[in-house]
């Protein structure tokens, strides 16, 4: 990855889910990313958005290659460490692909949406074709791409489909303002039909959320 | 402000000799010198200041030999030409603490009230007079707003006073395996270095000087017993095991068979040839007394309402004086004002005393934390 004044940025320079998340974040707005692992959203928000970004990150590897990278990241924990922020601190709070690793993604989701005026989460889409059917087929907990871990030593403790997710959301009194799912090869294709196809089809999914 | 150049390039001091500085003990201190050094040059938009701050027992030295012990500075490894805090980037101001011993006023200078050294007399002061006197310091030298304000240990708690203080004058703060307040360990121990020196029939109630004596082996006690809790259970056994000092068996008696005896004897004794036993007494308590919240209806958070300075919080693994849960509160305090912060943890087993010696870890993450900042403030490379 580069980081902010190497001058040899281009977009597309990082992950297909980070990119995504990256579109849906206007110039010049004040970011929190929470599990920001190496910056790489970061820095290239600070880069071709100009946000005025921050992090928090659970390993101490991550934080430090941040920092030193000129980037303002903490060393923290979804789960502990949110509950410090006031409401309203930042424009967008953003989680990428962690909510599945929390251990309360139900108080994460609150808090996220408290901190920020808007939320974006992404996540491995269990409802995705492939997972069902390996479930059904071979009778074993799956590994995907996306969700690479055997059952034993993955981190991702509460994982979700689309639709669970989308319950939950309304429960809690959050608007899904938009959804975007990706196959396999991080394409949108047909998949923003309707949340039935998303979540058939959907490796993984980026949502855009505010308060009711 | 009377300001002198020292001819001899051991630094220069400046007397406070507008309005007498304000003591947050309620006594006004009038005509205090401040002794300080500069390193580097000021560039023409006084924009590329970085002020150290010392520890408990450090000084204005931070390059250079010493004129005292001859020996290095206490920050090499982290300032000077191509170092982390550049001197070919940026100007580098340090100077004695308030209550010191290294030409800044302190119990041992004359209280020309009775045109006897001080002693007892001197009124307490704390990190916040410390750090007045500083801002003081600074008004002088022309220097509206620091890029930024950096120091270890006691060095770090000047540096949250001075964001608390002084939000305005500061563009990034660097508190390294420090607290916004003293622990009630850290007092304890502080205490036990203050009774080892008052113990001393030397210390003659603080009157020493007017005696002409000195108490050598409370402040070598005090200095050893320090000397422990800046280092970390790893590092001493690393450093001496069990070896013995210059035998092969034990002596059975009590001098000193062990290395690690023979070095704290060794830190004490040189210890005193360069500190003065009040001035140990003063700072010790100044930095009890530190309590960064309490000034602040007892929420750490109000210290740093609105504040727009850039923080960089920074503490190590193996350090037990300072650990790291201290400083994450003041990252949560941070946190909990919106502030710009960040944080690491450098994994090391060098204790307290890590923030002066090599750590790569932490001369990458200030390298890099300072190079954004930089960017930020528009300072040329």
């Amino acid at each position: 990855m580069s980081f902010a004044g190497s001058g040899e940025a281009r977009p597309g320079d990082i992950r297909v889910d980070l990119q995504l998340i990256a579109d849906m974040v206007p110039p010049e707005s004040r970011v929190l990313d929470v599990g920001c692992g190496d910056g790489a959203l970061l820095d290239y928000l600070a880069r071709e958005k100009q946000v005025d970004g921050r992090g928090i990150e659970l390993s101490q590897a991550g934080v430090n290659a941040c920092v030193s990278h000129g980037l303002s990241v903490i060393q923290g924990d979804a789960d502990t460490d949110l509950h410090d922020y006031p409401a309203n601190a930042f424009d967008y709070a953003i989680l990428g692909q962690t909510l599945q690793a929390t251990r309360n993604p139900k108080t994460v989701l609150e808090d996220l949406l408290r901190i920020g005026r808007r939320a974006i989460v992404s996540f491995p889409n269990f409802g995705y074709w492939r997972v069902r059917l390996g479930l059904l087929w071979h009778g074993r907990m799956p590994v995907t791409s996306t969700l690479d871990n055997p059952w034993y030593e993955t981190p991702n403790i509460h994982l979700c489909t689309v639709r669970d997710f989308e319950a939950l959301c309304a429960d809690l009194g959050i608007v899904v303002e938009k959804r975007v799912a990706v196959n396999a090869q991080g394409r949108r294709g047909l998949l923003q039909f309707s949340s039935a196809f998303a979540n058939l089809f959907g490796v993984q999914v980026v949502y855009l959320l505010r308060r009711r | 402000m009377a300001g002198n150049r020292d001819p001899i390039g051991e630094g220069s001091t400046v007397t406070l000799d507008g309005a007498a500085l304000r003591l947050d003990c309620g006594s006004d201190l009038a005509n205090a010198t401040i002794a300080y050094r500069t390193y580097g040059t000021l560039n023409a938009q006084r924009s590329n200041a970085i002020l150290v701050c010392h520890a408990l027992t450090g000084d204005q030295h931070v390059l250079g030999t010493h004129p005292v012990t001859g020996k290095p500075g206490w920050w090499e490894r982290m300032v000077g030409p191509g170092k982390v805090i550049d001197t070919d980037r940026y100007f580098v101001v340090c100077s004695n603490v308030l209550g010191g011993c290294m030409g800044s006023t302190g119990p041992r200078d004359v209280n020309p009230a009775t045109g006897k050294p001080w002693g007892l007399d001197f009124p307490v002061i704390t990190i916040g007079d410390m750090v007045r006197a500083q801002a003081r310091l600074l008004d002088h030298l022309g220097i509206d707003q620091l890029f930024c304000v950096i120091g270890g240990s006691m060095g770090g708690m000047q540096v949250l006073q001075w964001a608390a203080a002084y939000p305005e004058r500061v563009f990034a703060a660097i508190p390294v395996a420090s607290a916004a307040r003293h622990s009630a360990q850290n007092i304890a121990f502080h205490e036990v270095g203050r009774q080892a020196i008052m113990a001393d029939p030397n210390w003659g109630g603080g009157n020493y000087l007017n005696q002409n004596t000195l108490p050598r082996a409370g402040l070598a006690v005090a200095r050893m017993a320090a000397h422990i809790t800046y280092l970390s259970e790893s590092a001493l056994h690393r450093k001496f095991g069990r070896n013995l000092q210059n035998r092969d068996k034990v002596a059975f008696g009590f001098d000193a068979d062990f290395q690690v005896e023979s070095y704290l004897r060794y830190q004490g004794e040189s210890f005193v040839e360069r500190f003065d036993p009040n001035s140990y007494l003063y700072i010790t308590r100044a930095m009890d007394y530190f309590d960064l919240a309490a000034e602040h209806d007892g929420v750490l958070a109000h210290a740093f309402r609105g504040t727009r300075t850039r923080f960089c919080v920074v503490s190590f693994t193996s350090d037990w004086l300072f650990p790291t849960a201290e400083n994450k509160a003041v990252v949560h305090a941070l946190n909990a004002a919106a502030a710009n912060v960040s944080f690491v943890e450098v994994a090391t087993d060098k204790g307290h005393d890590a923030f002066l010696l090599d750590e790569p870890e932490l001369f990458k993450t200030l390298g890099g934390f300072l190079a954004g900042c930089a960017e930020h403030r528009g300072l040329a490379r």
